[in-house]
């Protein structure tokens, strides 16, 4: 496990020093939110209804932001090959990717989501925890999808448009799933998000599985 | 030949069908004549869309394992089916929704799942396009047709449960039981449109197969200037 940690760790040094991937997902998914409530103020629609679907636009949106940045930055300077002579499978290169885009994305949706409740005027109570937990599984399964399709998209032409076209429809469940069981919490004082989780720890499961077999063909040259 | 053949199946299966469509089948008691479109929907879902997604998924999957660039000309074109049979299973399901249900498009389950198939099926192809280099475009999109094949189940698990929570306001075509002389029409429309996908797909790849000689013998003839 030594080469992961020091590929999750490397990760995040240069995080920490450029702040470029936190920064750039946080300010957008804000300024999602901000322009939803433009949008929606005005018009008298009960705020619970509209909020599960802004919240998970703004988080799939600001994820393919970080996701986009995690390659491209490997291959800029071809740091891709120091990487792949690293002593650990293809596999498990792909696990430790997904730790550390998930470890942003999950970072930047914590502060985004405070300022989802606040925009709403939501209290803080146990809704909050259990939108956090919904927002863990969720973006598990889109960090587990995108980092491999990040790593396809990198090699195209036209790496910063192709992400998106690749990634929004294969995370239709994900995204359909988390809306739903946010919207379970948001509105029902007995919410039933069983069905909902099991799905989205389902997607998570197949992909992350599905991915560790096949990343060595996106990788490889 | 075996074009030839196929061809001829074709036109010898459809003619009958498209008779009994529109002239041998009885006139549905509530829907009228547009539940005629049915017997024509119903095959390029089922034969068209969820088809080209298994042939897809079997085309990636054999490139990924033998690395042969057969495998990835059929997968290609089996999407490229999937694009032409959707759009066209789509558009009838609209000329069917607009005077039944009195809307063009609504996002039940089934219908939900076809856009998104139909959405994969494009983005293969966007991504097929953005990629220059043979080798790499072959073992990428075959990546990527394996994920987005492996999506559909999960696809359609989730958009069921999430329509089958709330009230259905529709009423499937053909369910409950089916009248035998409809039952017939639908199964000699089933081989028809199965015979014509056949056709088309064979065509497909013959022509897929010169493309890629003449990507070759371009090459090979730059190389020499």
């Amino acid at each position: 496990m030594k080469p992961f940690a020091a590929i999750l760790f490397k990760d995040i040094v240069i995080e920490m020093r450029s702040k470029e991937s936190i920064g750039s997902m946080l300010m957008f998914g804000i300024l999602v939110l901000v322009i939803f409530m433009f949008a929606f103020d005005s018009t008298g629609i009960d705020k619970s209804l509209l909020g599960p679907g802004e919240l998970w636009v703004a988080f799939s949106f600001a994820a393919i932001l970080g996701l986009n940045r995690s390659l491209s930055m490997e291959i800029d300077n071809d740091c891709l090959q120091g990487l792949l002579l690293a002593p650990l499978t293809r596999g498990e290169l792909y696990l430790a990717k997904v730790a550390s885009n998930f470890t942003f994305m999950i970072i930047a949706e914590f502060i985004v989501l405070p300022v989802f409740f606040v925009l709403n005027n939501l209290s803080f109570d146990q809704r909050f925890l259990g939108i956090a937990g919904i927002s863990v599984v969720g973006t598990l399964g889109i960090a587990a999808v995108g980092t491999i399709l990040s790593t396809i998209s990198a090699n195209t032409r036209m790496k910063e448009v192709m992400l998106p076209i690749l990634q929004i429809p294969l995370t239709v469940p994900v995204v359909i799933a988390a809306v739903e069981a946010t919207s379970q919490i948001l509105n029902n004082d007995d919410p039933e998000i069983s069905a909902w989780l099991t799905i989205l720890a389902g997607f998570s499961i197949v992909y992350l599985t599905v991915s560790y077999l096949v990343f060595e063909f996106a990788v490889e040259e | 030949m075996k074009l030839r053949i196929l061809a001829l199946l074709t036109l010898i299966t459809m003619i009958p069908a498209l008779y009994m469509i529109f002239l041998y089948a009885p006139t549905e008691a509530t829907q009228g004549h547009a539940q005629r479109i049915f017997y024509i929907h119903v095959p390029l879902a089922v034969i068209g869309a969820y088809g080209s997604a298994l042939l897809l998924f079997i085309g990636s999957l054999g490139f990924l394992i033998t690395r042969n660039f057969k495998w990835d000309r059929f997968g290609a074109c089996a999407a490229e089916m999937g694009v032409v049979f959707t759009s066209a299973q789509l558009l009838t399901a609209m000329m069917w929704a607009k005077p039944i249900w009195g809307t063009w498009y609504t996002f039940d389950s089934r219908g939900t799942l076809q856009v998104i198939l139909l959405l994969i099926f494009i983005s293969y192809f966007m991504l097929r396009s953005y990629l220059p280099d043979r080798e790499k475009r072959a073992k990428l999109c075959g990546v990527f047709g394996l994920l987005g094949m492996v999506n559909v189940p999960i696809n359609y698990l989730s958009i069921y449960l999430f329509r089958t929570q709330h009230p259905q306001a529709v009423v499937s075509p053909g369910g409950g039981g089916v009248d035998p002389e409809m039952a017939t029409t639908l199964l000699v429309s089933f081989i028809a449109v199965t015979v014509l996908y056949i056709y088309v797909l064979v065509r497909r790849l013959t022509i897929a197969k010169v493309e890629e000689e003449v990507d070759y013998l371009t090459q090979v003839v730059l190389a020499h200037e």
